[in-house]
Parts: C-alpha cells; sequence; structure tokens
C-alpha cells in the first residue's frame, strides 16, 4: 500500500508498515492506531521486564551501530551501579546524515511512538533526565512540541522529556557529542577518558536512535515475539531505509530487515539506467558493486558485499556517472564536517579530498593517486569519533569498487567526463579553523 | 608506562617528537603519530629505557595533550 511518491513519503506493501500507521500525528490517532501502552498501578505506562523483552526481541540499534539494544541498556545499568548515579536517556533524532530521511519522518508522522519508547526507556533505567535530540531548523520541532503537550496534558509521562536543539552538523549526532550537551556541554565529540575514571562530571548516558525507540514502543506492546515474526534471525524486525539517486521515486520505505537490494529498488519503481553502483550506508557508509543487488538489507547480509547499513541509506549511481567525481564531492562535505578538533581529520579530510580530486580532475593523477593512498593510511584511529574514520573507509571503497575507473584516470581518460553527480550532496561549506575551547 | 595523545588538546606544536623521537614521528601535517601504537592508534608503550624522556615530553607540552600512565 503505497503513499504518493514524494521523496521522504513512506512506502511500504502491507504488513510492514508498522512504524508509520497515521497519516495523522495526533495522540488520537496514534492510541487509534496503536492502542495504549499497559499501565501500572499508578497509570502510568509499565515498564517493568522491558529489559527482558528487548532482549528476547533482539532489537538491534537502528542510528548506525545496529547494536544490540539490551546489551547498551546493561552496560549503561552497569555504570548505574558503579557510580551510585541516576543516568541519562537520550533519544537521538539528529541525523546528521545529510542523504537520510527517515528519522525526521518518523519524528514528523509517528511522534508519539518516539516519545512513547523514550519514556519507556526512562523508566526502565530509572533515569533523572530524558532528552529528544534534533537539529536546529528542523521540520519535526513544531510537532514534537505539540506532541508533548498533548501528552502532558493526558499525564501520560511520568518524567517529562526536554527537547535538545542541537546545531545542524554531522558530528553533533555522535554519542559522546550529545552526552556532553545532555550535561551542558557544546554538542562535539569527546575523546574517551581513562576506562577506570568515573563520570567526570558526566552522567551514565544512554543514548538511542528515535527509530530503535520506535521499535521499542512496538515491542512493550505487542510483545518480542511479535517483533521476531518480521526480519532475520540475527536482526529481527523491520527497518525504515532511505532511497536516492537513479530511482524512479526516491522515497523513505519501511523494509523487512533482510529485504534484498534489489526489492527494495523495485519498491521504488527501479532504476531509471543501468545500475552503476550502489552508496550504502550514507557519506559515511561504502560504496558497493552493482553485483551486491542480491545482498540482503541487514549487517550480516551487507557485510560480505563490503556494505554496510549505517543510517539505512541507499543510494544508487548510474554509468553516466564517474564514481571518484560523486566520491570526490562526498568527500570535500565529509573535510568541512570536521568538527576541527583533532588535527589528523582537520587536516587530513581535506588533504584526501584534494588529492581525490585531483585524480578525478586528471591532475597528475598518478602522483595524486599515490599521494591519496598515503594519506589515507595516516587517517584512521587518531581522532576523537570516528568521523575520519568513515570518510577514509567511503573513500576507500571508493578506490576498490571504480578500480575499473581509477585504471582510466591514471591513463590521463575518465569514462563520464560530462558526468553531472547523481547523488545530492550539500555544499561543503568551509574548512573549520580550529575551534575555541570552554575550558576542558 | 603507557603514552596517550588526546588529540582533542594537541595542537600539532611538535615538542614530543623533539624530546621523544623514539616514540612519536610526525604525520604530513604536524601532529604526532605513534611509531608502535596500541590497538588504538592515541596511545603506545614507552620503552623502559626512554621513560624519562617521556616524562619530560609529557611536561613540555603546550597544551598538555600528553598522558602518562602505569
Amino acid at each position: 500500500m503505497r503513499l504518493a511518491a514524494q521523496p521522504s513519503d513512506v512506502a511500504g506493501s502491507k504488513g510492514t508498515r508498522r512504524l508509520v500507521a497515521s497519516i495523522d500525528s495526533s495522540l488520537t490517532a496514534h492510541h487509534d492506531a496503536y492502542g495504549h501502552l499497559p499501565v501500572n498501578r499508578h497509570g502510568l505506562a509499565a515498564a517493568s521486564d522491558l529489559a527482558h523483552r528487548v532482549d528476547v526481541a533482539g532489537l538491534r540499534g537502528r542510528g548506525g551501530g545496529w547494536f544490540p539494544t539490551a546489551r547498551k541498556m546493561q552496560a549503561v545499568a552497569g555504570q548505574v551501579k558503579r557510580r551510585r548515579q541516576r543516568p541519562v536517556v537520550i533519544a537521538n533524532g539528529m541525523e546528521g546524515e545529510p542523504a537520510s530521511h527517515k528519522d525526521s519522518l518518523l519524528l514528523t508522522r509517528s511522534p508519539h511512538l518516539v516519545l512513547d519508547g523514550l519514556q519507556l526507556m526512562a523508566q526502565t533505567m530509572g533515569a533523572r533526565d530524558a532528552f529528544l535530540a534534533v537539529p536546529a531548523g528542523s521540520p519535526a520541532i513544531p510537532v514534537l512540541q505539540l506532541a508533548m503537550l498533548e501528552r502532558s496534558s493526558a499525564k501520560l509521562d511520568a518524567k517529562q522529556p526536554k527537547l535538545l536543539i542541537g546545531p545542524d552538523r554531522y558530528v553533533a549526532s555522535e554519542e559522546s557529542a550529545l552526552a556532553n550537551a545532555a550535561g551542558g556541554g557544546q554538542q562535539l565529540p569527546q575523546f574517551a577518558p581513562r576506562r577506570h575514571e568515573s563520570g567526570l562530571g558526566r552522567r551514565p548516558t544512554l543514548v538511542n536512535n528515535v527509530e530503535t525507540l520506535a521499535h521499542l514502543a512496538c515491542i512493550a506492546r505487542y510483545g518480542p515475539e511479535w517483533f521476531r515474526q518480521l526480519g532475520t534471525t540475527a536482526s529481527p524486525g523491520t527497518t525504515l531505509v532511505t532511497v536516492s539517486g537513479i530511482v524512479q521515486n526516491p522515497a523513505v520505505l519501511e523494509i523487512t530487515v533482510g529485504t534484498t537490494v534489489s526489492d527494495i529498488l523495485s519498491s521504488v519503481g527501479g532504476t531509471t539506467q543501468p545500475l552503476q553502483a550502489c552508496l550504502t550506508g550514507g557519506f559515511g557508509g561504502t560504496w558497493v558493486a552493482a553485483s551486491a543487488a542480491t545482498a540482503g538489507w541487514s549487517p550480516e547480509g551487507l557485510t560480505d558485499a563490503g556494505g554496510v547499513v549505517g543510517a539505512s541509506v541507499l543510494g544508487v549511481i548510474g554509468h553516466g556517472t564517474c564514481g571518484l567525481a560523486e566520491t570526490s564531492r562526498i568527500m570535500w562535505w565529509l573535510a568541512s564536517q570536521s568538527a576541527g578538533q583533532c588535527g589528523p581529520c582537520r587536516f587530513g579530510l581535506a588533504a584526501v579530498a584534494a588529492s581525490l580530486g585531483q585524480l578525478t580532475a586528471l591532475a597528475d593523477p598518478v602522483t595524486a593517486h599515490e599521494r591519496l593512498r598515503h594519506q589515507l593510511g595516516l587517517i584512521p584511529g587518531r581522532g576523537a569519533c570516528r568521523h575520519p574514520d568513515g570518510a577514509t573507509r567511503l573513500a576507500r571503497s571508493a578506490l576498490h569498487v571504480f578500480s575499473g575507473e581509477v585504471d582510466h584516470h591514471l591513463h590521463g581518460r575518465c569514462t563520464a567526463p560530462q558526468s553531472r553527480c547523481e547523488l545530492q550532496v550539500p555544499a561543503p561549506g568551509i574548512v573549520p579553523a580550529r575551534q575555541p575551547k570552554r575550558g576542558r | 608506562m603507557k603514552l596517550i595523545v588526546d588529540p582533542v588538546m594537541c595542537a600539532g606544536y611538535g615538542s614530543c617528537h623533539e624530546l621523544l623521537p623514539e616514540v612519536i614521528d610526525l604525520d604530513d601535517w604536524g601532529f604526532p603519530l605513534l611509531r608502535t601504537p596500541g590497538p588504538d592508534r592515541t596511545s603506545a608503550q614507552v620503552p623502559p629505557a626512554v621513560e624519562r624522556h617521556a616524562k619530560r615530553a609529557a611536561a613540555a607540552c603546550p597544551k598538555l595533550a600528553l598522558r602518562l600512565e602505569r
């Protein structure tokens, strides 16, 4: 059953419409579509045995890591016990990945599912504070404000969550950035303190993607066995995926985890040209060859093909495009999104983007290619966060998947010199100057 | 003794490389590159023979970006 084919509209066959059951985002429509959460004797949402249900359901985080949610909850519960501090829970709706629209769509269409999930998580973890983080300018903000008003009038939530409006930049969606912002600091990635040091003034913090919390709200209602009816054994359930590039109908879909790439492409009307390659996971993800179309959309399904689910983005390009040119544009954007805190990222990503640009533009390509390989080796693992690692991984995947194109370029030719880039990439802006620090 | 480079505090002065070249090299952009890093590339073991040089390097860093741990 499909909605009109606008970008960022949700389509999906009947039965895989778990997360966006209604066009109406009101509390009444939410309860009509999903029913009420089970309540305890105080009339508040019951969170008893939720951690166990989440474990049995096998829910994995939908923010990019696909880490088992139950294990994440246990890890933070352990910190809570050791430090004897109540935790903070944060719903991550920052969606820094520009090619992803699933989180903003979920928040504007099903805000109450996310808010149910956040409430349940806050209660289960015994949280002192609950935040929902979204970027400044997000269309979800007025929807969320209204939804929170509806809930407080209906006295639904024991703990009122706070809206945390963060800067609209890539690294602001990183977990330590969120934890720091929730504690009153800058929303920038933090270098991990020594493991045996506790707190550094920051409470144990549990960050979950908004989609993860929406699934959690469904598991609380319908149970783990229901959740496992769809998806794979290793990665149960459904997931949202943003599809863009040379497809008939770019859209956000809800799919059963494990659906093949080719089936996903069919659901959006197929490609408008023969497929050259797919970008999986978004700008922080990896390229895969067209032959990977038989791979299932799940962490385990994509790994063999060299792909990643990541932010659950699928971008496709045709043969009329130069893969190196596409990647070059993305690399410049990634470089400009560096927090500017760590030298290898701040300088290294710009250097890689420049070298890749020279290879793409056939400007002394052989030297540029050597320099690029050397620079890529210097960068990973040397920053406070994994942004430079992701960017490096993308560049390496491009050199691998587009190796034929690389060969042409090394000989001074490009297969698509007049190509218009097919993936929408925001303009890079200015590569950042060093950020002034407000103390340690 | 373990040496940790805090990449956020580090501003690329390079005095650590001057004082402890056995452990710290500099990358293309002047930032510390550990010659034999541990599982993550922001820390490395300091050979006992140069431990006192490591202490001097940590003290000399204008940003106090080097930490030493036993």
